[in-house]
């Protein structure tokens, strides 16, 4: 038995000013075998993995690692360290260089630092790309492609090295279904080949579409380690949250609700286009309503909210406010007219690292507020405060810098900005994106209950069914375009899918 | 005022001043100086007067300093149409430029070369072209690494000799005793090394006493400090030595602040260098003792070399030191000022 | 209040007033009068203070204001305007030649000074717009002026260096009658209490930071990127103008070559020493200010060592290598590790307490 241990942990502490992030956790990964490693936001599976690799010290405890069929007690002093033993990782938030070329990315720090053959580099690249199907050229800069495509080619790189051990701390976040099958065999090919993967997701299905075993964390310790037959959905969910998860079959079945003539709609806008979305389109939505854009990545979900909201150039369209033409050129017009707007890739548009969860949760209301006229102190941290409870969102204080909270509690504090400011309609493309299962409900139950206020909401997911549940109104999208508009009875999987791929059942 | 709006205007212009301000792109001469409104020209300009002397010189920016500007503008008044010469000058501060700008200078066909060297080394070439080419070169302020055949002549200063003067009417003044400040230019430069060194001299005889000697750098604002800082520590003092005149009015500014009187029979000696009008009105006023001078003045002898090779004279002189002036605040005359002050 | 003192720990300030407390602690025990305030009378009759401590905050003042401006560009525009005292000697310059042409009075002054202002400003927002809009990089856009700011000034000075006198400016470099502080300190104090009412009452402190950070997320939340920036290079046009109108009046001369010559670089190393960082982002204004007390403390500590001319340099990088060395975060976290090892029982104990 002995020699199928890739790697283990034993009695690992950390703690980090005012949270102790891991309390004597142990944990065990056996080659050839994919290892969820679970728990809510903030559970530390991101700091236990950033402890394996060396990205943080650990306070006390002991890893061991299989080498040449004996495990030995290491100490990594840094990720470049890690690498040499074996170990490659995908961080959660993605860690390449968004100014070099894919290439470039795929090779940098690794292994030796002998002359680059930079021919050589382009065809290999080139390979792995061609291989996983990464829509990416070797020469590209990476900060064009999308955040898809980055987090391939960051999956891409850490699979090309041989490793003992791989390590994916929530790789499929903003990955769609395709990619995620393609990550799938992937994984498969390499377990079968004897590689140890640590699977990191706060998606369930996926967990028991591929992993073997299970590790639960929940605050910073062992709930404990499961076979996978042995332990069933609820459990899993009980486990890492400490209670049993709400019944969400209740949010089901939205009724749509009838455009009533007399009062017009909040938002509205006619041939609207942008820089990046350049085909026209027409949309509005009703005070209440929650509808969805969705569509394959790449389709142009994202980048038709953010026309809306005016996060890009745009390039022409009429807007109205419930039924008044206005004008919105750039985000705060649309910010001043109470719209809202969550973007999709929290690292590079929503999260301001260096500044604390309170400014960080207040900077929306203070922009509309005014320059001149600056949130107390108090004031400021009464809002922060409020949020905080509301969201549950785990933080050492108020005053931490956002940058050290867990990526799903970084989510949770910019979904509180555009809370605060109360908006009449708030766009949300991929409000769930790294959010554990419970708090997935509670977003989602959260969206319900502001469209019951009165408050008009877009939502975009990956996740269709999530869509399903809060959406009484699809708009589906491919290549860019409107393809569709589903309502009501006709939102189903099928209908939805066959929309996508343009076969049947566009709506009549 | 007016300045001030054109100012604005030539704001737009900065980054092309950028360029031709104190580093011209190419080395073409230029035969305006950038102060332009100073001296017109006396007589209209005439195109290419054969009676006329070419004359090519190259100087270091009037921007460099006081001294320079000086320099410059006694250039710009002796070597002009009304008294017969044809003059193109060119300003860099670097020796390649200056080099470069000499060779043009040559290829032009000017009579004479006059050359204010950036560095010392590097021009036996061009000054033996100037030779194939007859083309006469005097040097001018500073010598260079050259064989004394290559030049006609050079006028330049002596600044060891300025500095020896300074001590030499310091130790005249026989005073009880000798407590110095000492406070130097940019280490390193001409002036620098010229006005230490005969003082550093008597302080390793002991007959003065060193009580600081720091580098200000050529400022005013560090000047101030400088002796702040030995006023704070309590020393006596009795001299202070600024190797130029605006260190010497900041140093005056710190002893004005602290209370303690300078100048004619007070309590500390004031001496400073560079004759700018301004600090001899204040030697005249008794506020200050010394200022010593390091003449820019070497275009009228120039001239007069000029005009003697004309009239087919051999120069008595290869190396003529020009003559070094100093001031007493007991002696000086408001016609010293106004003729041998810089500025204004 | 032992959480008082535990934010104090972690906050920016904490380095550089260790740097400064080291220093004032050297400086005691080689010479235990070195701080000792002495009431003097100058020549103009007023009763003064005088000593180091006066000599420190009287000197640093126009690095420490020009600091202020410079932290809020680094913030904002991640990266350093070198062109400070070049454009420092243009605003002197422009503030000599109109007390020049005119009878000094107090309204001549203000009108010069604002004058000189508006000409700073206008050079600044030029650097302003090619950093902001041009996207050019700070350092290379403000290279421009950093090579012309003198000759420009030469030009205005008409290639002299014109002197002014009266009793008016003295009292602006010096000691204002009947009040035995030297008026730099105070335009300082003046200077740094209006600052801090503009980040009390407005948003730019934070506009500033998030701008730093995180341009997308910025432009997201309704900020405009390019007019934090140009704010900040406007502030600091006037930065630049009380400097150089401070430093002609402290001695009544312009020198457009040796006016506060090299200060850009004392003023950038006052802004890293505070702990701003020079990559933009998080500033700290009094962090800024406090590193330019720290180096005209060292200039005037090595003065009082009578170190040698040709040797000064050499001590002055020295200390601050060290001081640099101090707040890089490597160093940082080693600190933090020999703490926590130290003090590791409290901290354990402290967390079992909140958890129960
Ligand atoms: N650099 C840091 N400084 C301070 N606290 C930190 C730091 N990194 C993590 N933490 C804290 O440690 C705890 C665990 O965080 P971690 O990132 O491991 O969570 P996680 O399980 O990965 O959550 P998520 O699912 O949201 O990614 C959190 O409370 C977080 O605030
Ligand atoms: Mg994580």
């Amino acid at each position: 038995m002995q020699n199928d241990i890739a790697l283990s942990m034993r009695k690992i502490n950390k703690s980090f000013p005012g949270v102790q992030a891991l309390h004597d956790v142990d944990f065990t990964l056996y080659k050839g075998e994919i290892h969820a490693l679970m728990g809510e936001n903030g559970a530390g599976k991101s700091t236990l993995i950033k402890v394996l690799t060396g990205v943080y010290p650990k306070d006390s405890g002991q890893i061991y690692l299989n080498l040449d069929g004996t495990n030995k007690e290491i100490t990594v002093k840094s990720p470049y360290e890690a690498q040499n033993l074996g170990i490659s990782t995908v961080y959660q938030e993605i860690t390449l260089c968004p100014n070099l070329t894919v290439a470039e990315n795929m090779f940098i720090g690794r292994g030796n630092y002998r002359m680059v053959n930079w021919r050589s580099m382009k065809k290999k690249t080139t390979d792995i790309l061609s291989k996983l199907n990464i829509p990416a050229r070797a020469t590209q800069q990476l900060g064009t492609c999308s955040l898809a495509v980055q987090q391939m080619v960051a999956i891409a790189r850490a699979v090309d090295m041989d490793c003992k051990v791989l390590i994916l701390d929530e790789p499929t976040s903003s990955l769609d279904e395709q990619e995620v099958e393609k990550l799938f065999s992937l994984m498969r090919e390499l377990k079968s080949r004897g590689v140890g993967i640590i699977f990191i997701t706060h998606f369930l299905e996926q967990v028991y579409e591929i992993c073997d075993r299970i590790t639960v964390l929940r605050n910073g310790e062992l709930v404990g380690e499961y076979e996978i037959k042995d332990l069933p959905r609820v459990q899993l969910i009980s486990k890492m949250m400490g209670k049993d998860l709400d019944d969400i079959s209740s949010l089901q079945n939205r009724k749509p609700l009838d455009e009533k003539a007399d009062t017009p709609p909040v938002y509205e806008a006619v041939g609207l286009s942008s820089l990046e979305c350049a085909n026209a389109f027409d949309f509005k939505i009703t005070k209440g309503e929650v509808n969805g854009f969705t569509g394959l990545l790449g389709s142009g979900r994202s980048e038709s909210v953010r026309a809306i909201f005016a996060a890009d150039k745009i390039t022409g369209g009429r807007m109205k406010i419930n039924g008044k033409e206005i004008k919105i050129k750039k985000p705060k017009n649309a910010m001043m007219h109470g719209i809202g707007y969550l973007p999709e890739d929290r690292k590079r548009d929503g999260i301001v690292e260096d500044l604390s969860v309170r400014e960080n949760i207040i900077l929306a209301l203070q922009v509309m507020k005014g320059f001149f006229r600056p949130f107390s102190r108090s004031e400021a941290e009464a809002f922060a405060d409020e949020y905080i409870k509301l969201l549950g969102i785990k933080t050492a204080s108020m005053d931490t810098p956002i940058k050290s909270l867990s990526g799903g509690n970084q989510q949770k504090a910019i979904l509180a900005r555009w809370l605060l400011t109360n908006p009449q309609y708030l766009i949300l493309d991929e409000p769930t994106r790294g959010i554990d299962v419970g708090t997935k409900v509670e977003i989602q139950k959260l969206v319900l209950r502001l469209a019951e206020d009165g408050v008009s909401v877009t939502f975009i997911s990956s996740e269709i069914e999530e869509m399903l549940r809060t959406c009484s109104r699809l708009i589906v999208m491919r290549d860019r375009k409107i393809v569709g508009e589903l309502k009501g009875e006709e939102m189903t999987q099928d209908n939805i899918m066959h929309t996508i791929a343009g076969e049947a059942g566009q709506n009549g | 005022m007016k300045k001030i709006l054109a100012l604005l205007l030539v704001f737009v212009l900065a980054s092309g001043l950028a360029a031709c301000g104190s580093a011209p792109a190419a080395p073409a001469p230029s035969s305006s100086a950038p102060a332009p409104s100073k001296d017109a020209p006396s007589a209209p300009a005439t195109p290419a007067d054969s009676g006329l002397i070419k004359v090519g010189i190259v100087n270091n920016p009037p921007s460099e300093s006081g001294y320079r500007a000086a320099n410059v503008a006694d250039f710009e008044k002796v070597f002009n149409e009304a008294n017969g010469y044809k003059a193109s000058t060119f300003y860099s501060l670097k020796n390649d430029e200056q080099l470069n700008a000499a060779a043009q200078f040559i290829t032009d066909g000017v009579d004479y070369l006059l050359i204010s060297a950036a560095a010392t080394d590097g021009w036996t070439n061009v000054l033996e072209n100037a030779k194939q080419a007859g083309v006469k070169v005097f040097l001018f302020d500073r010598m260079m690494n050259v064989d004394e055949s290559l030049f006609e002549a050079a006028v330049v200063s002596d600044m060891a000799e300025e500095g020896r003067m300074a001590v030499q009417w310091l130790i005249d003044q026989k005073l009880p005793e000798y407590n110095v400040v000492h406070i130097q230019g940019a280490m390193g430069s001409d002036a620098q090394i010229g006005r230490t060194g005969a003082l550093d001299a008597e302080f390793e005889k002991g007959t003065m006493k060193r009580v600081i000697q720091q580098t200000a750098t050529w400022d005013e604002a560090t000047a101030k400090q400088i002796v702040e800082s030995v006023i704070n520590s309590g020393e006596k003092f009795n001299v202070i030595y600024a190797e130029n005149d605006g260190m010497a009015k900041g140093a005056v500014a710190a002893l004005d602040e602290a209370g303690i009187t300078h100048g004619v029979d007070k309590e500390v000696v004031i001496m400073g260098f560079d004759c700018n009008k301004w600090a001899l009105r204040e030697l005249l006023a008794g506020n200050w003792n010394y200022d010593g001078q390091c003449s820019p003045f070497q275009a009228s002898v120039i001239d007069s070399m000029i005009k003697d090779v004309e009239a087919g004279k051999t120069l008595p002189e290869k190396i003529v030191i020009n003559e070094e002036k100093f001031f007493d605040a007991r002696t000086i005359t408001q016609a010293d000022i106004d003729t041998y002050g810089l500025g204004d | 209040m032992g959480n008082g003192l535990k934010k104090f720990a972690g906050s920016q300030l904490v380095i550089p007033l260790f740097a400064l407390f080291l220093l004032i602690v050297f400086n005691l025990i080689r010479d235990v009068e070195f701080f000792s305030l002495t009431i003097a009378t100058n020549n103009q009759g007023n009763t003064v203070l005088s000593g180091n401590l006066i000599s420190i905050l009287n000197g640093a003042s126009a690095v420490a204001i020009l600091s202020i401006g410079m932290t809020l560009v680094t913030s904002s525009c991640k990266g350093q305007d070198i062109s400070v005292a070049a454009g420092a000697a243009i605003a002197g310059s422009v503030f000599v030649s109109v007390l020049r042409a005119n009878e000094i009075t107090i309204p001549v002054i203000i009108l010069a000074f604002l004058l000189c202002c508006a000409v700073s400003i206008l050079f600044s927002t030029f650097n302003g717009v090619l950093v902001a809009v041009f996207k050019i990089q700070p350092m290379i856009a403000t290279l421009i002026l950093f090579s012309a700011g003198r000759s420009i000034a030469y030009w205005i000075n008409g290639g002299a260096t014109p002197t002014i006198s009266s009793p008016l400016l003295v009292s602006i470099g010096g000691f204002i009658p009947g009040i035995p502080i030297p008026t730099p300190i105070i335009i300082m104090v003046i200077f740094l209490i209006l600052i801090s009412l503009v980040l009390r009452f407005t948003n730019l402190g934070l506009y500033t930071q998030v701008v730093g950070i995180n341009e997308g997320t910025a432009h997201l939340n309704g900020i405009n990127p390019v007019w934090i920036k140009l704010t900040a290079f406007m502030i600091l046009g006037v930065c630049v103008a009380t400097a150089g109108c401070i430093t002609v009046c402290r001695i009544g001369l312009i020198n457009h070559e040796t006016l506060l010559l090299d200060v850009e670089m004392d003023v950038i190393l006052a802004v890293a020493i505070g702990g701003t960082a020079l990559s933009g982002g998080k500033f700290s204004l009094f962090g800024s200010v406090i590193g330019a007390y720290i180096i005209q403390a060292l200039t005037v500590t090595l003065y009082a060592m009578k170190v040698p001319s040709s040797a000064v340099k050499a001590y002055k990088a020295l200390v601050i290598i060290i001081i640099v060395l101090i707040s890089s975060p490597v160093v940082k976290e080693h600190a933090i590790n020999l703490r926590n090892k130290l003090f590791k029982k409290q901290v354990k104990t402290e967390i079992s307490m909140k958890a129960s």
